[in-house]
């Protein structure tokens, strides 16, 4: 057969292209459900990392429910309203209007410390990046911060998952006083002093501020639920220290 | 045709001239691209040459078997589209079974199918020999990158973080303490080609059958 007539070239591509077409489909829908399984319990592993707590991917289902007490689906005006937190899809959210969005925040227990866990994502230099970023009780200091990418640039940009870029974040405060500062990542290195930035990454300057984006334009977000629950946090602390004070006396007394 | 062997010496042939005489980035060229961008630390690049060698190996051997039956006029497309559907095979069979190592080459899939050796060896090799000689320099010149790519990775590692397959070697040794300090030069892309150079004159100044005449 003249394998470069005309009609024999069109008719290989079609039949090549469909049957490549229905190997790949196959292969996706036969093997999504096995992937949806890795991508949940690797939601579930971050979520704790950023608590300080680190667990294999098998381990994460049971240790996510052992400590992760509240999930809460809120709008940007601090309202909590219906809605399953874990589910919500990040990278459509941050698509919309700041008042069609709703925000998922985890709030987690650990050895008797309220942390506040808020879901991340913004734009790195060649694709999405994500990650979570854990506030202690006072909504101000961070207690740690875990990140990662799609498709950051080995060794430069992608360094933002290793501990060597989210350990400094742990400490860091968002708050200056009453200003919301959030926490820049600077070029060529934070000072020690500097409570509201981290070092950046040698060569990783697009995806470094992509972080500071990222972190600058969420946590706005839930400033207003802050700024409601502030108050009562606050009152709960008086009231703890006072119960101490009672004791203190009490116990002077006898 | 000849009937020798899968393993005469003719064929290893196929197999060890890419590792030397032959070699796709030193000799050939190819596959400049990719070695340049993913050379920053030794794992990424020990990934990239596994994936590129399941990838080329077993293109050739499609492709060698549907030689007769590939129009000549689409046979580039017809390459792109078996090296593109096995690439997305591999990373959805990993995705689904060994999560750790698709995250870790998800980056490197676009590369794969536009790296220059597969679609080079491909139209050069394969379209002309029979599978089980296609899948024999499948191999070959996959070892052959790999061995490029990881050398280059393990000086770029070595001396631009201070660490080797993620280790801190230069931390252990304590060369810190005397006053040694990371080049921060080494991570980045024109150290690559710089480096990818110092190899080819190495390789030219040894080995004689690559001096060219004047």
């Amino acid at each position: 057969m003249d394998v470069n007539k005309n009609s024999y070239t069109f008719g290989f591509a079609a039949i090549m292209v469909i049957i490549v077409a229905a190997l790949l489909s196959s292969a996706a829908i036969g093997l999504k459900p096995f992937q949806d399984r890795n991508i949940e319990l690797e939601k579930k592993q971050n979520i704790l990392s950023s608590v300080g707590i680190v667990t294999d991917r098998d381990g994460a289902e049971e240790l996510y429910l052992t400590y992760i007490k509240q999930e809460l689906v809120l709008n940007n005006k601090g309202e909590e309203v219906e809605g399953s937190t874990f589910d919500i899809d990040l990278a459509k959210e941050v698509k919309k209007e700041a008042d069609a969005q709703v925000l998922p925040l985890f709030i987690s227990e650990v050895d008797g410390k309220t942390m506040y866990i808020i879901p991340l994502r913004g734009k790195g230099l060649w694709g999405p990046i994500w990650g979570f970023i854990s506030l202690e009780d006072d909504l101000n200091t961070v207690f740690g911060a875990v990140f990662d990418h799609k498709a950051e640039t080995p060794g430069l940009g992608a360094e933002i998952n290793r501990p060597m870029f989210q350990d400094p974040f742990a400490g860091k405060s968002i708050f200056n006083g009453e200003e919301f500062k959030s926490i820049k990542v600077i070029k060529g290195g934070a000072g020690e002093d500097n409570m509201h930035g981290v070092d950046g990454i040698s060569g990783g300057t697009i995806t470094s501020d992509g972080v500071t984006d990222m972190l600058l334009e969420r946590l706005t977000m839930y400033l207003p639920y802050f700024n409601k629950i502030k108050p009562t946090i606050e009152v709960d602390s008086i009231f703890s220290a006072m119960d101490s004070v009672v004791t203190v006396n009490d116990s002077i007394i006898n | 045709m000849s009937k020798d062997s899968l393993f005469s010496k003719k064929n290893m042939k196929l197999l060890s001239d890419p590792l030397d005489d032959n070699n796709p980035i030193t000799v050939q060229v190819l596959g400049i691209c990719s070695a340049l961008a993913i050379t920053v630390q030794l794992k990424p690049a020990v990934v990239m040459a596994l994936s590129v060698l399941v990838v080329l190996s077993v293109a050739n051997v499609v492709v060698s078997l549907m030689r007769h039956m590939i129009p000549s006029r689409i046979r580039i497309i017809v390459f792109l589209v078996v090296i593109a559907a096995l690439v997305i095979l591999v990373d959805q069979v990993l995705k689904a079974f060994v999560y750790d190592v698709s995250k870790e080459l998800s980056v490197f899939v676009g590369l794969i199918i536009t790296n220059c050796i597969i679609c080079g060896r491909l139209e050069a090799f394969a379209m002309a020999n029979p599978p089980g000689k296609a899948f024999l320099d499948g191999l070959g010149n996959s070892f052959g990158y790999g061995i490029i790519l990881i050398v280059v990775a393990f000086f770029r590692e070595l001396l631009g973080s201070g660490t080797l397959y993620g280790y801190p070697v230069l931390e252990k040794l304590g060369l810190y303490d005397l006053g040694y300090e990371n080049n921060g030069m080494m991570i980045l892309p024109p150290m690559a080609l710089v480096t990818v150079g110092v190899l080819i004159w190495w390789q030219r100044s040894r080995n004689e059958k690559l001096i060219e005449n004047k």
